[in-house]
């Protein structure tokens, strides 16, 4: 257990240096969810009239939304680093050493959402520079970053599995674009449960990105259900957690090609 | 620990319908340079993918550092360090950080970590360049980083998998002169998989001859050279001349034995080159057919690959001949 702590630190650590050497990364990942904030806030910003928004500013309904369309997408490109680390043979060199299976998962898990909690936090600052307001306060941006950690955890633990399945950048980026998008929009991201079709509302009961969307805009209102909010965030860690374990027993369906 | 660093009996992996690896059977005295030399596809990287933890064979077994590679992976891990075919460097973290982490992975004490990363930065030219990324590094800078990753913590067997494969000639010396001096270090054992002849000749204490996945000859460079009584006769035949007809000619010549050809050249034996030259020309201008070269030498590896495979080194190292025996 020790090892495994110690060895995901030092994972973690390298991921997170190889991201801070990456300026124009860290740029493109901050102005992207601004560009979101900016454009689905001035052209939807007539629904929030809509009912099922309950009066409030679009933006403020935005953020949570902007929040998790931005982890889970990040998240999706996750094996991209396994697919990098492949490719040059770093991962059959890690593979050769001590170094735990279940390391590789949990560091990148980890330095995923450290980058999460950081867009996520830049996100909020953009959206009250936009004028929105958050009535929960505090804790309901404390629940906003726990769903942010446990969203990604799941879905970068999915990326990472399918890196090492399919193994090639295309069929990566293809895979978790195919999953990302439509789970995204048939969220509650950007549109009220109540203005949205009756199947879509459906669907959106076993939607972890709405799971995660929910959980954080409940948090954020004036009167929380905190019910409501606890229950959704142990969905999405039991989920997380399952996922953590089959993208760790993947390595096995790779080293068997190896 | 025997004196046995790596033992491999009757090893076998399939891929699909390709085998790689046909029942491969040697041992490696500890504290040696042993060399798995063969040309591209011969199975040398699939044994040390095996020998490493990496790949599980699907029959046979092996030692390594005593310890059996299915039953005991984590205890062989601890022992060997491993320099794959391909330079396995971060690009984004810098020379001492790639040390530090791979040192880090062992367990090794911080402090005892630092003193061994900056030494072996001294050893291998790098310590000018230890906080630059590796990516801005030459290809025989990378390579010297890599081979360091696999010492930083002090294993007992270390695998080379075609060390200098893709380096310029220099860079190749260098870390020529690196290997030599790690195998006179006490207690290391390298098993270094080449196809390249020089190295495996130079480097190399004992060798195992691959050919198809399996080992066809095995002994000291020297012994396997002295195998080969007498001289070797290459003979090039102009571009006119029917083959078939050559080689009966020269079979009919006394003083020569072993006859092969590849493409217009032959290849024979003979106990003394020189006297036998005049002899094989003869026959070859009797049988009407026309010589470019003819050449003897002392028996080299190529000699030696040839006499077990039938075929020369350069011959079965050519890229659509290597496909051709992954295939098969």
């Amino acid at each position: 257990m020790k090892a495994l702590a110690v060895h995901s630190g030092h994972f973690t650590m390298r991921g997170l240096r190889a991201m801070a050497r990456q300026p124009a990364f860290l740029v493109v990942s901050l102005v992207q969810p601004l560009v979101w904030l900016l454009l689905f806030g001035r052209l939807f910003e007539r629904v929030a009239e809509l009912p099922g928004f309950g009066g409030g500013s679009y933006i403020a309904y935005l953020v949570p939304g902007v929040v998790v369309m931005t982890v889970v997408f990040s998240a999706g490109w996750a094996g991209m680093a396994f697919i990098d680390d492949m490719g040059r043979g770093i991962l059959d060199r890690l593979l050769t050493t001590p170094a735990r299976r279940g390391a590789f998962m949990v560091g990148t898990l980890a330095y995923q959402a450290c980058s999460g909690v950081v867009q996520a936090l830049a996100i909020f600052v953009m959206g009250l520079a936009l004028g929105a307001s958050y009535a929960g306060g505090a804790a309901g941006v404390a629940v906003t970053l726990a769903a942010v950690v446990l969203l990604t955890a799941a879905f970068s633990s999915l990326s990472n599995a399918l890196a090492l399945l399919v193994r090639t950048r295309e069929s990566l980026i293809g895979a978790s674009q195919f999953l990302a998008l439509p789970l995204t929009f048939t969220s509650s991201a950007f549109m009220a449960p109540d203005a949205a079709p009756g199947w879509i509302r459906a669907a959106s009961a076993v939607n972890p990105v709405d799971w995660a969307v929910t959980a954080s805009r409940e948090a954020l209102s004036a009167a929380p259900d905190w019910r409501a909010v606890l229950l959704r965030l142990a969905w999405l860690a039991a989920l997380s957690l399952v996922l953590g374990f089959l993208a760790t027993r993947a390595f096995r369906a790779y080293q068997r090609s190896v | 620990m025997s004196s046995r660093a790596v033992q491999v009996r009757d090893l076998v992996k399939r891929y699909g319908k390709v085998t790689a690896v046909d029942g491969l059977s040697f041992e490696v005295p500890a504290g040696t340079v042993f060399g798995l030399l063969g040309p591209n596809g011969a199975g040398k990287s699939t044994t040390v993918k095996i020998l490493t933890t990496l790949a599980r064979p699907d029959a046979g077994s092996a030692l390594v550092a005593g310890e059996d590679v299915l039953r005991h992976p984590g205890r062989v891990r601890r022992a060997i360090g491993c320099v794959t075919q391909k330079v396995s460097v971060d690009p984004m973290a810098t020379g001492r950080e790639n040390l530090l982490l791979q040192g880090a992975l062992y367990g090794m004490p911080r402090r005892e970590l630092r003193s061994r990363a900056d030494e072996l930065l001294a050893r291998f030219g790098l310590a000018e360049a230890a906080g630059r990324p590796a990516r801005t590094y030459s290809g025989g800078m990378q390579r010297r980083l890599d081979v360091a990753m696999g010492l930083v913590h002090r294993p007992r067997v270390l695998f080379l998998d075609e060390p200098t494969t893709g380096l310029d000639p220099e860079a190749r010396a260098d870390l020529w002169t690196e290997i030599a001096r790690l195998a006179a270090h006490e207690g290391l054992t390298i098993l270094l998989t080449t196809h390249y002849l020089d190295e495996a000749d130079r480097l190399a204490a004992r060798l195992a001859i691959v050919d198809r996945g399996r080992v066809v000859a095995e002994g000291s460079p020297d012994e396997l050279k002295s195998e080969l009584r007498g001289d070797a006769v290459h003979v090039d035949l102009d571009g006119t001349g029917s083959v078939e007809a050559a080689l009966a000619a020269i079979a009919r010549v006394g003083a020569v034995r072993d006859v092969v050809a590849a493409g217009r050249a032959l290849h024979t034996r003979a106990d003394d080159g020189a006297s036998a030259v005049p002899h094989v020309l003869a026959a070859l201008d009797a049988a009407g057919v026309r010589v470019a070269s003819v050449r003897v030498s002392r028996p080299s590896l190529d000699d030696v690959y040839l006499r077990h495979t039938g075929r020369t080194f350069g011959e079965a190292s050519a890229p659509g001949h290597a496909r051709e025996e992954v295939a098969a």
